[in-house]
């Protein structure tokens, strides 16, 4: 879940590939709606891995059957977080799952900083590590 | 209207219109309209118009002839009962066979679905609406309703502003049909010359004939399995002539509640002769007395349930 050498995010789906086109979103966006999953749009600028809640963009689309209004949302999105992560989630309500079945970035920042390695020491000579996104230095707004 | 035919045209030099016809499986729906919808001549050429400039439409993009999305959305007038949802429905499954909707759904709506009652409510709400009906076709049912003229600050303007909207800039995504009765629908256009503009065509829903009322009481009665006697259907012809110089007149659906209230006449009937047995043929019959008994012919007024 770190970034990778090209600094660039790495979560969720498709995220070691280049970005999805338009037409590939499509695709994946079929594919959920094909198995009766609602999908949603979310966007953050906190895109630390342990940042499991995004904002959401609008309602989740339930009952839908065609690509074309999901589509329509992520450009909506896109223009107007157009410097922050988007992701593409789809939500499996069916019994015993009621969770994300997908999540695919969608949109990215023009400059990912990336993260940096956080050492702390406790007790003597014990060490704990953690990470942290250089771009939450700044406050929120300012951050890409 | 799939991406790769645009895409990549195999330029020919002959196509052969018929196969491309046989091919898209039209003449089965076009021949279940005809089958299924009694009368309604200015509707079924229309539409049999559509599907034609469809199809020469796909064929003319396979020699490479591109033309833009034709804009289909409809508008339908008629008195109730005229079969406008009916044929909506229809139109959504033709669409679907000649690839202009990709799924073919159809989503019926009121003015109760697209407006919201607050500022700021209604726009996600028409959204929501019209995200759900992309790929298919957007029904809207009474739509002269949405505009309410005598009240400035409502909100269904702003309903139809979004509709406009998505009306002419995702036109490959979904058919907008809007329907109601003719001359509130006129006043409606009238005063929306945007919303006229946009809509090509204008389909109009004539009232039925008496014979036409008795043929699809005919079709309705053989959908439950049931049937008339031949005094019943007599009975029926008198009953509908009748009917139809009362108020309140619904065409084909005041057809079906008349159906419903004889259905009850009979397992009244049946019920008390006290018959130990009954033939399948009892009980699927409707028999003039059933039709008789109705308010319509005692006293030439209606049964106290209306339409």
């Amino acid at each position: 879940m770190m970034t990778n050498t090209g600094n660039r995010l790495t979560q969720g789906q498709f995220s070691f590939l280049p970005d999805l086109t338009d037409a590939q979103i499509t695709a994946q966006i079929k594919y959920a709606l094909k198995n009766g999953w609602a999908v949603n749009v979310e966007y953050t600028d906190d895109p630390h891995p342990r940042n499991t809640y995004w904002e959401m963009f609008g309602m989740p689309m339930f009952d839908l059957k065609d690509p074309a209004g999901i589509l329509m949302e992520i450009n909506n999105c896109r223009k107007t977080f157009s410097n922050h992560y988007i992701r593409v989630t789809a939500f499996d309500s069916s019994r015993g799952i009621e969770s994300p079945r997908m999540s695919y970035l969608v949109n990215r920042p023009k400059k990912e900083p990336g993260f940096g390695l956080v050492r702390q020491e406790v007790d003597g000579r014990s060490i704990r590590y953690t990470i942290h996104s250089y771009a939450t230095d700044k406050p929120e707004n300012e951050r890409y | 209207m799939s991406e790769a035919q645009s895409q990549t045209p195999p330029v020919t030099d002959k196509v052969d219109l018929d196969a491309e016809f046989k091919a898209s499986n039209i003449q089965e729906v076009l021949d279940k309209l005809d089958r299924e919808l009694i009368g309604l001549m200015p509707v079924k050429t229309r539409i049999r118009e559509t599907a034609a400039l469809l199809l020469v439409d796909r064929v003319r993009k396979q020699m490479g002839l591109t033309a833009g999305a034709p804009s289909l959305h409809m508008c339908f007038t008629g008195n109730p009962g005229t079969g406008k949802t009916t044929v909506a429905l229809r139109m959504a499954e033709i669409l679907h066979r000649l690839g202009y909707v990709r799924e073919g759904h159809l989503v019926s709506v009121t003015r109760d679905d697209l407006v919201g009652q607050y500022i700021g409510h209604t726009a996600p709400k028409t959204k929501e609406v019209i995200k759900k009906a992309m790929g298919g076709v957007l029904f809207i049912d009474e739509a002269y309703y949405l505009y309410k003229p005598e009240n400035e600050r409502d909100y269904g303007a702003e309903s139809i502003e979004i509709l406009l909207q998505v009306m002419e800039n995702n036109r490959d995504d979904l058919v907008v049909i809007l329907a109601g009765y003719k001359d509130r629908m006129d006043k409606f256009f009238h005063s929306n010359p945007g919303m006229r503009s946009r809509i090509a065509h204008h389909i109009d829903f004539p009232d039925y004939s008496a014979e036409e009322l008795v043929a699809i009481a005919r079709l309705m009665l053989a959908a439950q399995n049931y049937r008339f006697s031949t005094e019943g259907e007599k009975a029926f012809g008198e009953y509908i002539r009748l009917r139809m110089t009362l108020e309140h007149f619904a065409n084909a659906r005041s057809v079906r509640n008349a159906l419903d209230r004889a259905r009850l006449r009979q397992a009244n009937r049946l019920f008390a002769s006290g018959k130990k047995n009954l033939s399948r043929q009892d009980l699927m019959t409707l028999e003039a007395e059933d039709i008789r008994a109705s308010r319509v012919f005692s006293e030439g007024r209606l049964d106290q349930d209306m339409a």
